[in-house]
């Protein structure tokens, strides 16, 4: 299918040092010119449990996980081998080996720590039967060994990759250099007599595969990061320097990313006692003038759901980043879900104006993140960054020059002193924080922060008047209601111009659509490629951006098409609702794909799913869920 | 002109300043305690010599809540429970600002319960005056976890089973370096205990008696009142964790058994501020962070410029 891939996955107990094995694997191949993408697997467990984590790597642009993998480097679940009596833990050290059986390529490789298996259970999963079957090649080779002789056994990693190398002939240059980056004296000796012992002993077994890895080179400078990374970076570079948080997977990624780096930056970092006094908290900072931001998961964010509706009530620009993971309440933590989709829109009492953005990936939510600051400052309105599990634990390359941008520091619509002195007064002595209708003719009515000569005013949650004054007064409600909801129509026009998030892709003039949001857009375009190339004709259209709502662009697109199928991983269709809801009609030409079981979407499945649903067929794969059109 | 020229101005100020030229309606009952909470922090902000533009006043929820709205300076009327969240960061985002939190029983003893043992715990530079009138005003007298056990309300009509709480011994074990109790029947000592409560670098805790005529009928309630720094049968040491504890203790009984003491309870100076502590470890600039973003010079880093190398 599709040829000149190396998918290579790294399978083994959680704490076995997967995650930073497979970074450097993915890293090295990155600089050897390939383009990379991970996908992370792993149980919601601490120490133990079987995980692994995928680096596909090609020579031009990767756009999702794939379909299966063609290399399993299994080393084993060294933390299952001390059992206690109170717990039971089974086989586990032969997870890695078993569990992985499914998804691996006929013809693939399978390599195996032999040093940390006894022989009698290896033949009790039928390792054998199964390789001969699907044509695997099996090498079995004694990892630990080779780790131990050099020291310490936790080196299992490094002689993985070691032997990995030979059998798929990958220069080692470049873990070397890892290795000599990040290690020093006698850890850096060891793991670099590990790797090569490992090199030689592979390329001793002389093991005939058929798989390629690719040539590669790059035309500038690339950098391997995550999603929670970029979104971080995006924060940075507007100026945001105060975060408040609490733990909740998987948001702790940019709250943990955050307070390492802000003190660096002279900024403050806060973890507090839950998620209403963290949104709390980042609203006062925001309050006295500092571009702050808080965030968490879908039970976390829930909890602030009361600061998000102070925060529009006041018109205090905040932003918050819901990192979402399968639900409702705690669901599974540690799996990816697009389910809070309704939750963030449309939490807190009252007519709410939010600004919702969902990236697509790690370039969106870089730009999307500062989209999110620039908007929250200058348009006085809370902004929330809603992403996933997947974006948050994959890494993938990205062009250096895209973060190469300009820093905003801007705080937005703040008056100077100057300026506050030439504003309007109350007879009270109170700046008329809130205007009916601003000067300059927009809906946004420029503050004072606190400690600034004659900016006294009251932000209050309950409805007040220009100068802060509680006030029931039926026209000052209408008045300062519609200011506050119209900003929505003028931010729609301000993304349009400057920064619209959709993304087109395939053949301007295809039958077909699908329509996708946030994290499962770059699967879908390379379903689009396949599809294509099987002779469909298909086109689709990412949205990035939820509310304010895109509607003339969807509309003009969804006019274009006969029929669109909209993919998204839950089990309401919550998206396809949505554009209904915005939109308006379209409820007999749009019809959904649905996936809820934990994983993301891989690209076959989507073929799948598009080919059945304009087939008119049932669904044969049960991980997924066809819901047809309204009118069919 | 600077960016926060209210700050730091050694004129002299007049408590006049902080009663706003023409006014909302006051909403508060007749014969309210809130009155008397408002005329002391009018009083006390001339001796504390603080302007109205320099100060930032965050409160709750309830009838307490509606303190901003007859107080002169920069106002945050947050939401029931949370004011001490949103003051903490003010404080810490521009700690030039002088910043005061107020809210009722129910507001900052119940709903916010969580944020006032962590606020008091993490010794924040900052005053906390909590209206206590035993009961939940604004929404028309149910009962609040200071109301006496027995206590009879619409929602308890067979009277409360729960003991109350004990704001001073919890203040006392949560951490705070100030705590006095007053009451709005004893108003020069309540302007003199905000006055130091202010000037006091840490978290200071006022408990401050309010009564409430409408819910709680006996307007009278906390008359008499003992001031224990006056009274020739109380001798202890505020300084001394110990003997504030007990004393404290003794204070709530009595309370419970209609005797009202009122003054300062613990005062411990020297233990540094939250806002210093981390400036210490270097978790917190220098100069407040607030004026960065109004100071034309400030540079703004890219993160491309470092952050990057370690994902090349
Ligand atoms: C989350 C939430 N729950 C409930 C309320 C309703 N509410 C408003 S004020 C109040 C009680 C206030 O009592 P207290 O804090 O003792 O203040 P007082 O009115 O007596 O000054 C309540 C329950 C609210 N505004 N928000
Ligand atoms: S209800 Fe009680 S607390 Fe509220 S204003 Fe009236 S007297 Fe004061």
């Amino acid at each position: 299918m599709t040829d000149n891939e190396l998918i290579w996955r790294i399978a083994g107990g959680s704490g076995d040092g997967i995650d930073s094995t497979s970074q450097n694997f993915a890293k090295a191949l990155m600089r050897s010119g390939l383009h990379v993408f991970t996908h992370r697997h792993y149980p919601s467990r601490i120490r133990g449990g079987h995980t692994y984590v995928e680096v596909r790597a090609k020579d031009d642009p990767v756009q999702s996980r794939g379909d299966g993998y063609n290399f399993l480097l299994a080393l084993g679940d060294s933390f299952a081998r001390n059992p206690q009596d109170e717990a039971y833990y089974g086989k586990e050290e032969l997870k890695p080996l078993y569990e992985n059986f499914d998804e691996l390529r006929e013809g693939g490789v399978l390599l195996y720590d032999e040093g940390l298996l006894d022989e009698s259970d290896v033949e009790e999963i039928e390792l054998e039967e199964h390789a001969e079957e699907n044509g695997w090649h099996l090498v079995p080779m004694d990892l630990r060994g080779i780790a131990k002789e050099h020291g310490r056994e936790i080196m299992r990693n490094t002689a993985g990759i070691g032997a990995t190398a030979a059998i798929l002939g990958i220069d080692t240059t470049e873990f070397e250099n890892l290795i000599e980056q990040n290690m020093s004296g006698d850890m850096q000796e060891a793991n670099l007599s590990v790797l090569e012992d490992a090199y030689e002993a592979a390329s001793d077994l002389d093991i005939d595969h058929d798989i390629e890895v690719p040539d590669g080179s790059h035309d500038e400078e690339q950098v391997i990061l995550s999603g929670s990374n970029a979104i971080s970076y995006g924060a940075l570079d507007e100026g945001c320097r105060f975060i408040s948080g609490y733990p909740m997977t998987p948001w702790t990624d940019v709250f943990t990313i955050m307070s390492q780096h802000l003190p660096e930056f002279g900024g403050i970092s806060e973890q507090v006692e839950d998620e209403i006094a963290a949104a709390a908290l980042a609203l006062g900072a925001s309050h006295m003038g500092v571009k702050s931001m808080s965030g968490s998961s879908g039970g976390g964010f829930a909890l602030m759901s009361e600061p998000l509706g102070l925060a529009e009530m006041t018109e205090t620009p905040l932003v918050l980043v819901e990192a979402m993971r399968a639900g409702p309440s705690t669901g599974m933590p540690t799996k990816p879900e697009q389910a809070d989709l309704e939750h963030v829109l449309y939490t807190s009492q009252g007519d709410s104006a939010r600004v919702v953005f969902a990236p697509a990936n790690i370039r969106e939510c870089y730009t999307q993140t500062r989209s999110a600051f620039r908007i929250a400052y200058e348009y006085q309105i809370p902004t929330i960054v809603v992403y996933d599990q997947k974006i948050q634990g994959e890494l993938r390359n990205v062009p250096a020059s895209h973060f190469d941008e300009e820093a905003n520091a801007d705080p937005g619509s703040v008056l100077t002193e100057d300026e506050i002195q030439e504003a309007a007064h109350h007879a009270s002595g109170k700046f008329q924080r809130f205007l009916h209708e601003p000067a300059d003719g927009s809906n946004v009515s420029p503050r004072s922060v606190p400690g600034q000569k004659d900016g006294r005013y009251l932000a209050t949650g309950n409805e007040h008047n220009p100068s802060g004054h509680i006030s029931e007064d039926p026209e000052n409600r209408i008045a300062q209601m519609e200011r506050r909801i119209n900003k929505l129509d003028d931010i729609r026009s301000d993304l349009d111009e400057n920064t619209s998030h959709q993304t087109y892709y395939g053949p301007e003039d295809a039958d077909h659509g699908i329509l996708v949001w946030g994290s499962q857009q770059d699967t879908v375009f390379e379903s689009v490629d396949r599809l294509n190339e099987n002779g469909h004709s298909v086109k689709a259209l990412g949205v990035s951006d939820m509310m304010p709502y895109p509607v003339d662009e969807v509309s003009e697109w969804l006019d274009s098409v006969d029929e669109a199928l909209v993919v998204e991983m839950n089990a309401s269709a919550q998206f396809r609702g949505l554009t209904q809801k915005e939109i308006g009609k379209y409820g007999d030409k749009l019809s959904s794909l649905l996936k809820y079981n934990g994983n993301p979407f891989e690209p076959a499945e989507i073929v799948d799913g598009f080919e059945t649903s304009i087939n008119g067929e049932d669904l044969a794969a049960s991980n997924m869920k066809y819901l047809p059109a309204a009118g069919d | 002109m600077s960016a926060f020229s209210a700050i730091g101005d050694d004129r002299e100020i007049d408590r006049d300043e902080f009663t706003p030229g023409i006014e909302p309606q006051a909403t508060w009952c007749p014969g309210c305690g809130d009155f008397g909470v408002l005329k002391a922090l009018k009083q006390a902000m001339p001796e504390v010599g603080r302007n109205p533009d320099e100060v930032a006043l965050f409160t709750g929820i309830g009838c307490s809540g509606k303190l901003n709205s007859y107080f002169n300076s920069y106002g945050f009327h947050t939401i029931h429970g949370r004011s001490l969240p949103v003051a903490r960061a003010a404080k810490l985002a521009n700690p030039d600002v002088e910043v005061i939190a107020a809210g009722g029983d129910g507001d900052g003893y119940g709903i916010g319960g969580n944020h006032f043992i962590h606020t008091a715990r993490e010794n924040h530079d900052m005053t906390y005056i909590v209206f206590n009138n035993e009961i939940f005003g604004l929404t028309k007298g149910q009962t609040s976890p200071t109301s006496p056990k027995g206590h009879k309300s619409k929602t308890q009509p067979h009277g409360s089973a729960k003991t109350p709480v004990r704001p001073l011994s919890q203040s006392l074990n949560a951490g705070a370096t100030y705590i006095a109790r007053t009451a709005a029947v004893n108003p020069n000592q309540a302007k003199e205990i905000i006055a130091e409560a202010i000037e006091h670098d840490g978290f200071a805790h006022i408990d401050f008696l309010t009564q409430c005529p409408t819910w709680n009928k006996d307007a009278k309630q906390y008359v008499p009142y003992t001031d224990i720094q006056q009274s020739e049968d109380y001798d202890f040491d505020v300084s001394n964790r110990q003997e504030a504890s007990e004393m404290m203790f003794e204070t709530e009984n009595k309370l419970h058994e209609g005797e009202v003491l009122t003054g300062r309870y613990y005062v411990e100076d020297g233990r540094p501020s939250y806002g210093q502590e981390k400036r210490q470890i270097g978790e917190m600039p220098e100069e407040p962070l607030a004026e960065r973003y109004f100071d034309e010079d400030a540079e703004w880093e890219r993160t491309y410029d470092n952050l990057l190398e370690h994902h090349k």
